[in-house]
């Protein structure tokens, strides 16, 4: 780790539109994460780099501003009825342990190959668990909308019904989420997962989500919920564990929260709203672009690794940019498709409580 | 009956005033003593507490603040799908 000193005199200095594109940038996150339980992170640490913050101060400055704005995210929709404490709780402690052994893969990735390599390793993570996860939700939420049967309560999966159905005595425990008795053990592979994805590529929802709802049997709208849960317990130990070492950026971390407290609020008020299909939409989407952008920059580390001929300096800029610019698509995106699934939810609220209005007086 | 006292129900100014005043004031000592902020928050060791504690004022009051700002625009959850059971 970093001296201190060292650290303190790498934080940027904040210009008004340094201050304003961090505070719009976590806005746009803070929406998708208040839909979703997760997400913003994969723009928001390249997104400070490309603004002169050292990678460390950047990672550790975007999980100072994950877990206040996870705290404030659940606890909105705690109100809806839609998180389970106890399950998020218990996710979040293995994710915790994830998030530390991740962070132990990728300092040993970065000592044996050197910075291509560790780029590299999160890539081809990005592009594997992106494509599969993705194209798996993506391809379950349109088969529920061409069945019609997206306004229904959601099927638990076989897998899920399976996990239910073992008993393994001293490990049981009821979830309010699942309404049934899980054994503690299989939340353990689940969590850690999370939480070295989450130390990988900075979104762990993208595959605690899915987890919970495929594996475990939880609704996705208290999935997303309980993501929340877990992105506190796992932000505020990944902060603390930076802040220790004076990495955060208290400065940077409060614009983001700033910005994504005012979507995170929007966001959850989004979720009840729209059908539970939604949440699958916008996070697949977001997965499958995503997926593109870290794609473009494979060959760019194979070839710095020399694995590959090597790629001329101006390529390798256009392959940075455009990679960038697909991220903020893929979260603008996924914003966009939150707002106007909100908007429409509104507009069929307003007309049915009008009509049984006119209803009522005739 | 329900609806209309929905829409009669009072919207929370004062409230929203006051979380944005201690909001708008934190932001002004978070940027007005940012040489402080450097030096202190980045020392490591007993000093990391300074921005875990900092981070949950900020989402106390600011969270507090960004709630009431959507209520006061009108932007409410739906009446309709409280619970998600």
């Amino acid at each position: 780790m970093h001296d201190f000193a060292q650290t303190a005199s790498n934080f940027i200095n904040l210009d008004a539109v340094t201050l304003i594109y961090l505070f719009l940038v976590g806005f746009v996150g803070g929406l998708v994460s208040g839909f979703i339980g997760s997400g913003g992170a994969f723009v928001l640490t390249p997104g400070m780099m490309s603004l002169g913050v050292p990678g460390l101060v950047a990672v550790a400055s975007n999980m100072c501003h994950k877990f206040p704005k996870a705290l404030v995210g659940s606890l909105k929709r705690a109100k809806y009825g839609q998180v389970d404490v106890k399950l998020g709780i218990v996710l979040g402690i293995s994710a915790e342990a994830g998030v530390l052994y991740g962070a132990h893969i990728q300092e040993n990735i970065k000592k044996t190959f050197g910075d291509a390599g560790s780029n590299l390793y999160v890539s081809v993570a990005f592009v594997v668990i992106l494509a599969v996860v993705g194209i798996f939700i993506l391809k379950d939420a349109w088969k529920t909308y061409r069945s019609g049967t997206a306004h229904e309560e959601e099927k638990v999966t076989k897998l899920a019904l399976w996990v239910q159905s073992i008993n393994i005595p001293g490990t049981m425990v009821y979830f309010k989420s699942l309404n049934a008795r899980i054994s503690i053990l299989f939340t353990i592979p689940l969590g850690f997962a999370t939480g070295m994805l989450a130390a990988t590529i900075a979104v762990g929802g993208f595959i605690g989500v899915p987890a919970m709802i495929y594996v475990l049997g939880a609704p996705s709208l208290m999935a997303s919920a309980t993501e929340l849960v877990i992105a506190f317990v796992m932000g505020l130990g990944g902060s603390f564990k930076y802040a220790l070492h004076g990495m955060v950026d208290i400065r940077l971390a409060m614009i983001i929260l700033g910005g994504s407290l005012f979507g995170i609020q929007l966001g959850a008020i989004g979720t009840t709203y729209v059908k539970p299909f939604m949440i699958k939409v916008v996070m697949g989407v977001i997965m499958v672009i995503v997926l593109f952008s870290r794609g473009l920059m494979v060959p760019v580390y194979l070839s710095q690794l020399g694995l590959i001929e090597v790629i001329a300096e101006d390529t390798v800029k256009m392959l940075k940019i455009t990679s960038f610019a697909i991220m903020i698509f893929a979260l603008a995106l996924g914003a966009f498709i939150v707002l106007r699934a909100m908007w429409q939810g509104r507009k069929a609220e307003k007309l049915a409580s009008q009509e049984s209005l006119v209803h009522s007086k005739a | 009956m329900a609806d209309v006292m929905q829409r009669t129900k009072k919207k929370p100014f004062g409230m929203a005033i006051l979380f944005g005043i201690i909001s708008i004031g934190l932001y002004i000592a978070l940027l007005g003593n940012q040489d402080i902020l450097n030096d202190n928050f980045a020392k490591g060791g007993w000093f990391a507490f300074l921005p875990i504690v900092t981070a949950f004022v900020f989402s106390y009051f600011h969270g507090n603040f960004t709630g009431y700002f959507w209520t006061i625009l009108g932007v409410e959850a739906s009446k309709k799908k409280k619970e998600v059971k």
